[in-house]
């Protein structure tokens, strides 16, 4: 088996994975204010990132993919920029 | 299958792919913007919303995605190696799961109407304003995400006949791939639902 490693890594990511939905939920039940909010985000984030990377093997795909990736992000961030800067300032 | 009257784009497939899981992105992406407007507007009555979720049922939907997302991603593997067998074995597991997370999903949303908490009800027209919005928001959110665990099963399920009668293989499995795709997105729409729905204080 060549490949074995490619496989075992997937099981790898999951476990991960795992590991941080768990951290998810532990910390949501300890009350840290705005905290909370910011840590549910960066570890939903660091999950998205590891299926992307590794489930979705965005690492093997080429520049134009990973370019159109970045574009989309931003496309939203601007989105939501702008959104709160006349939601919160209004 | 690679006969030279079937022109066959893998890349431009992909890229297609890709592209339209964008746009999902955008759409969801919507929502999320919704969604973090009206907690910023009414925190208050957002974490009561959050209270009356199960985090029971939202973890083990965590769970269920997380591990079908993971087997379908080795299925291709598996695919790619001529393991025809395992793949079958692997696609049928991730269809389990689909629609482990679909009769959860019922259990749930049955068990909130019966607590009178559905959009237009009396108890959410005598809430405070704000829980009517949470409990809207996530109708609308968790229900355009059922609709793409409905759509995922069924395309998965389409693939795994595929494989079966050998019309995907190792040599081609473009297909697979995408649906696979498709999957993993699927997965990681839930990846930010979960927190922002069922864990909020």
């Amino acid at each position: 088996m060549q490949h074995t490693g490619s496989m075992r890594q997937l099981i790898g990511i999951w476990g991960l994975l795992l590991l941080l939905t768990a951290a998810t939920v532990g910390i949501s039940r300890i009350h840290l204010g705005a905290a909370n909010i910011w840590a549910a985000l960066g570890i939903a984030t660091a999950k998205a990132t590891l299926v992307t990377l590794f489930f979705m093997h965005l690492k093997k795909e080429g520049r134009v993919i990973k370019i159109s990736l970045l574009v989309t992000l931003a496309t939203l961030a601007t989105f939501i920029g702008l959104t709160f800067f006349d939601v919160l300032y209004r | 299958m690679n006969s030279t009257a079937q022109h066959h784009d893998a890349e431009g497939a992909k890229l297609g792919m890709w592209l339209f899981l964008f746009s999902e992105l955008l759409l969801f992406g919507g929502l999320f913007v919704l969604f973090a407007v009206y907690l910023q507007r009414y925190p208050l009555q957002f974490a009561a919303g959050g209270r009356e979720l199960s985090v029971a049922f939202g973890t083990v939907n965590t769970v269920l995605l997380l591990t079908s997302s993971m087997t379908v991603a080795l299925a291709l593997e598996a695919l790619r190696r001529n393991r025809r067998r395992l793949c079958e074995s692997l696609l049928g597991f991730t269809l389990l799961a689909a629609l482990l997370f679909l009769v959860n999903k019922g259990f749930e949303w049955h068990a909130k109407f019966q607590h009178d908490l559905y959009p237009g009800s009396a108890t959410l027209q005598q809430a405070p304003p704000g829980r009517d919005v949470f409990f809207g928001l996530y109708y609308l959110t968790t229900g355009l995400h059922g609709l793409h665990v409905i759509i995922g099963g069924v395309l998965l399920a389409w693939i795994l006949a595929l494989v079966r009668c050998d019309r995907i293989n190792g040599a081609s499995p473009t297909v697979l791939e995408n649906g696979a795709l498709y999957w993993h997105l699927v997965d990681i729409i839930w990846i930010f639902i979960f927190p922002l729905y069922y864990l909020l204080l």
